[in-house]
């Protein structure tokens, strides 16, 4: 160990500063991409519309649409103005926060300043980070149960081909891929809330009551879990089926290592690799709001706020949602390919 | 041995399939009646016990906590500019008037009757001039009274629709048709009252001066947007966040789309308060996404009624007509869904056209795409709600569309097209929001039914939340060739202005924002409504509200589908509870009681 670590050239590649270049690039490339998404969300929210002979402003006022009302909005929200000006002036408020003013009205937005609700007259951010906790632990919990359920299953499944486990194992897989989150969980709230009575599902903040917040998220991360466990286990079981086949395997085996040194050690180091690729990109989706289990279950997280956004031609939330999404696919991503740089070295050093 | 095996998993399977639906059938048992429609008296009241008559009145208790639940959260709770049906309801529990609804069930709650005002108005001979005096003991939630200042730059605020806009602007156009006064917000004059059509002499008198009389005007003042706002307490957009009380409840938290809560307004004094009885302690709404799950916990009696007030989904209608039906109301709605037929769009400028399409309708066909005669409603007929006065219900079907032409009349509608010229029929576009499963069904029940009359109708589903720009704009209705429009309407007040004049005169033709989608431009019709504004005896106004309905079904210019029902439901809690004209037949919110403080 010693010689390998005092050794040259490759070992400085794959070192510390190899990895804090890893890092800094790929940073540099999720600020370059959220950028990107920023201007595509913009024209999409705001310019689109006008092409087909709709004027957003018209959106943000009420049944009876007085050209003042009108005029205002588009002077608060600078409608008016040309779309570079509009994404310029969003990325400002981003580092200095936004000033808002019409007819005598002046509403001012904190940084960082992610745009402002004229529907709800709340600043987006403050919303964000008010329901990001109870979607995050909607998505972390969940993703314990099925990585937990779903990563098991799949290698059980592997190392048991064939068996009546396997079989039973993939039906169900096969069961919670096809049925649709609004169908397990309104069939769920029905059995064990409505029905028996045992939970009483209705979300509760931590703060409040911890059995009571418990109660609220246990359904939905059953839920939301039985879906992705169901395609954990397939991917699991598919990737480890084809790595037990590998010739690293046979020789490891052919050592006389033990068998669960084989597959704890050897097969699920590999195994991990699309496991984690796919977390990444879960998470990262979840945190961007699980509209259907949020909805099924009222939960006040992201995906309620943004479903409530749509609903109301709310843009402002939609666009901060929207870009809560975008940074968390990416951050998700990012920390996966940090772990993929822990787990392979081959992808350090590429 | 297979076949025994595979017998007994299927009696697994079924066993296993019993028990789930079984489970989903009795599911939220908890908090319902009893099965029969007759009721009890600690428990449901009846089916239709509450509907244009109170239940329950004698079991009511002092306190406890009455529980919303809510599908949506209102447009705004600022009493500018909140324009849903259940917000005005709603907004009676921390808001006065000079006058409003009546607190009673049925067409006398449509009436107006004095709140902060010691009676009705004094109108001048000219119909021009109201006058009011305050009452006193009505107090702000800080306990200073409320004055007629107060009043007035509540009203004022109406103005400023640059600030804050959404709410009805009856007000404005019917105190200030000019546009002179500039809102409260631009106003110089010192106290920011220069509002000159009203005046405030002292400070329990109010004087209001109209440039041209205007019968409907004291059931403007009854509207949420007239009440009084105290100038201190202004935070202008914000002001819907915590409005500043001037009855019996107010703002103790409100998480916008998660929940609100209500707790007493100990200044506000019951002597004071001929409408409000303010039975319960504290009054909180709840917010869901899922419809379905709202009315599964209502079933489960986890809340007393849907604030919402447009009945249950289809599976919780089902579950309560059949498991609960005495803790529901069917109610006649203050709705008209329909389909209008913008005459920009050919053929449709011609009235033969526009009868084809009416007589080729099957109405028992749209009337089941609604819900069918219990959850959707009765079959329209004219395009006068029942519970507008004036209104003659069913009785007045110039088409016969609820009697012999029910399911429509080829014949006939194949002779309206030759009289207009298209003996072969015609292409067109129904246009219907994509938001709106029902309507989307009406548009296909209507696609169908024109289909067998030679009427190709293509169906346009459009982004439903944009309606005010996408039909709301006539050049744009024109370009898109839509020759059908489906939509719905309510009255804004109980009366034929408050209901049909958006939509049938001719000076609310807009180039953005339009609901007279018919682009009626009847001298007649416009004539009778400034006829109305002038006439002053209610005898007089049902009449003429009588004679524009005719007008506008001779003009042809809609295809009626139903008079709107709901199922709604009322929890075994409730006490004091009835449905009232004063907001579309849902129950009068502000009087309703608890049986049990638990």
């Amino acid at each position: 160990m010693g010689h390998r670590t005092d050794s040259g050239g490759p070992r400085s590649r794959s070192g510390p500063r190899a990895v804090l270049a890893y890092l800094i690039r790929r940073l540099f490339a999720a600020a370059v991409m959220l950028v990107v998404i920023i201007v595509v969300v913009f024209c999409i929210f705001f310019l689109v519309p006008k092409w087909a002979g709709v004027d957003p402003a018209l959106s943000f006022v009420g049944k009876q649409a007085d050209p003042a009302a009108v005029e205002a909005i588009r002077v608060k929200l600078g409608l008016g103005d040309p779309i570079y000006s509009q994404v310029w002036e969003f990325f400002k408020g981003i580092f200095t926060g936004r000033t808002y003013a019409a007819g005598g009205d002046v509403t001012h937005c904190s940084a960082p300043c992610f745009g402002y609700s004229f529907r709800s007259e709340q600043a987006i951010w403050p919303v964000l980070t008010d329901r990001l906790p109870v979607t995050l632990s909607l998505a972390l919990g969940a993703a314990v149960l099925w990585l937990l359920f779903g990563v098991s299953a799949g290698v059980l499944s592997a190392l048991k081909r064939g068996s009546l486990w396997d079989r039973g194992a993939m039906v169900i897989a096969l069961a919670g891929v096809s049925l649709p989150i609004y169908f397990t969980g309104l069939l769920s709230l029905a059995i064990f809330s409505y029905g028996l009575g045992w939970i009483d599902a209705q979300y509760v903040p931590i703060e409040q009551s911890f059995t009571g917040w418990l109660g609220g998220m246990i359904l939905p991360w059953i839920t939301l879990a039985f879906l992705y466990a169901a395609m954990y286990a397939r991917i699991t079981r598919a990737t480890m089926l084809e790595i037990l086949g590998e010739d690293y395997i046979r020789t490891a085996r052919a050592k006389g290592l033990k068998e669960q040194t084989v597959i704890g050690k050897h097969a699920m180091r590999s195994t991990m690799t699309p496991i984690l690729t796919m977390l990444g990109m879960d998470l990262g989706a979840l945190i961007g709001g699980a509209i259907l289990t949020e909805t099924t279950f009222s939960l006040p997280g992201l995906g309620q706020a943004v479903l409530n956004g749509i609903k109301n031609q709310d843009l402002p939330i939609i666009l901060g949602v929207t870009l809560i999404t975008s940074l968390a696919v990416l951050l998700a991503n990012l920390v996966v390919d940090v772990l993929y740089a822990v787990i392979d070295p081959r992808v350090r050093l590429s | 041995m297979t076949t025994q095996r595979t017998s007994g998993r299927r009696k697994q399977a079924m066993a296993a399939t019993a028990v789930v639906a079984a489970l989903l059938t009795t599911a939220a048992c908890g908090g319902g009646g009893k099965d029969d429609n007759s009721g009890s008296k600690t428990g449901a009241a009846g089916f239709d016990a509450a509907n244009n008559k109170v239940a329950q009145a004698s079991l009511v208790k002092k306190g406890g906590e009455l529980k919303f639940a809510a599908s949506q959260d209102a447009d705004s709770w600022d009493t500018t500019r909140g324009y849903y049906g259940f917000m005005w309801n709603f907004s009676r529990y921390y808001s006065r008037q000079l006058v409003t609804y009546k607190p009673e069930p049925g067409k006398a709650g449509a009436q107006i009757t004095p709140d902060l005002a010691t009676g009705l108005a004094k109108v001048s001979d000219d119909g021009k001039t109201y006058t009011y005096t305050l009452r006193d003991g009505a107090t702000w939630e800080d306990g200073k009274p409320i004055t007629s200042q107060d009043i007035k730059y509540g009203i004022e605020r109406v103005w400023a629709q640059d600030v804050l806009s959404g709410g009805p602007i009856y007000l404005k156009d019917v105190l200030d048709p000019k546009g002179e006064y500039k809102g409260p917000y631009k106003d110089t004059s010192k106290d920011h009252l220069g509002l000159k059509a009203i005046e405030t002499p002292d400070a329990k008198t109010i004087i209001f001066k109209l440039p041209a009389a205007n019968s409907d005007f004291e059931y403007m003042l009854g509207l949420t947007s007239a009440s009084p706002v105290r100038q201190d307490k202004d935070t202008k957009s914000k002001y819907g966040l915590k409005p500043f009380s001037s009855g019996p409840y107010k703002f103790e938290s409100y998480d916008p789309g998660k929940d609100l809560v209500l707790v007493r307004n100990t200044a506000w004094k019951a002597a004071s308060d001929p409408i409000r009885k303010a039975y319960p302690d504290k009054i909180s709404i709840k917010f869901f996404t899922n419809a379905n799950d709202l009315d599964s916990r209502l079933i489960a009696g986890d809340y007393d009624l849907d604030i919402g007030q447009t009945g249950l989904q289809a599976q919780g209608r089902a579950t309560a007509l059949k498991e609960h039906k005495a803790n529901v109301d069917n109610p006649t709605s203050g709705y008209i869904r329909y389909a209008v037929f913008p005459q920009s769009v050919k053929p449709f400028d011609n009235i033969h056209c526009r009868n084809a399409v009416i007589y080729g309708a099957d109405h028992v066909s749209l009337q089941t795409a609604r819900g069918g005669p219990v959850a959707g409603g009765d079959i329209g007929t004219n395009m006068l709600p029942p519970s507008v006065p004036g209104s003659e219900g069913q009785k007045y079907d110039p088409y016969q569309l609820a009697t012999a032409n029910k399911n429509g009349n080829v014949a006939k509608a194949k002779e309206e097209l030759k009289a207009c010229g298209q003996p072969n029929g015609f292409k067109t576009t129904i246009a219907v929001r994509n938001n709106r499963p029902t309507e989307v069904a009406t548009a296909t029940s209507l696609q169908a039914s024109l289909k067998k009359v030679g009427i190709d109708a293509d169906i346009d589903q459009y982004d439903g939340s944009q309606t005010s720009g996408i039909i709301g704009s006539p050049s744009n209705v024109k370009k898109k060739g839509y020759g059908i429009i489906i939509m719905g309407w309510g009255a804004d007040f109980s009366s034929v202005q408050g209901f049909g004049l958006p939509l049938w005169d001719s000076k609310y033709i807009l180039q953005s924002g339009n609901n007279n989608f018919g682009l009626i431009k009847d001298k007649a019709i416009d004539g009778l409504f400034d006829q109305y504004n002038t006439t002053l005896d209610d005898a007089g106004k049902a009449k003429i509200a009588t004679d524009i309905n005719h007008k506008v079904m001779e003009g042809g210019y809609y295809l009626p589908f139903v008079f709107e029902k709901y199922i709604n439901w009322r929890s075994n809690r409730l006490a004091n509870v009835y449905t009232t004209d004063g907001y579309s037949g849902v129950y009068d919110f502000v009087n309703l009681g608890l049986k049990s403080t638990k």
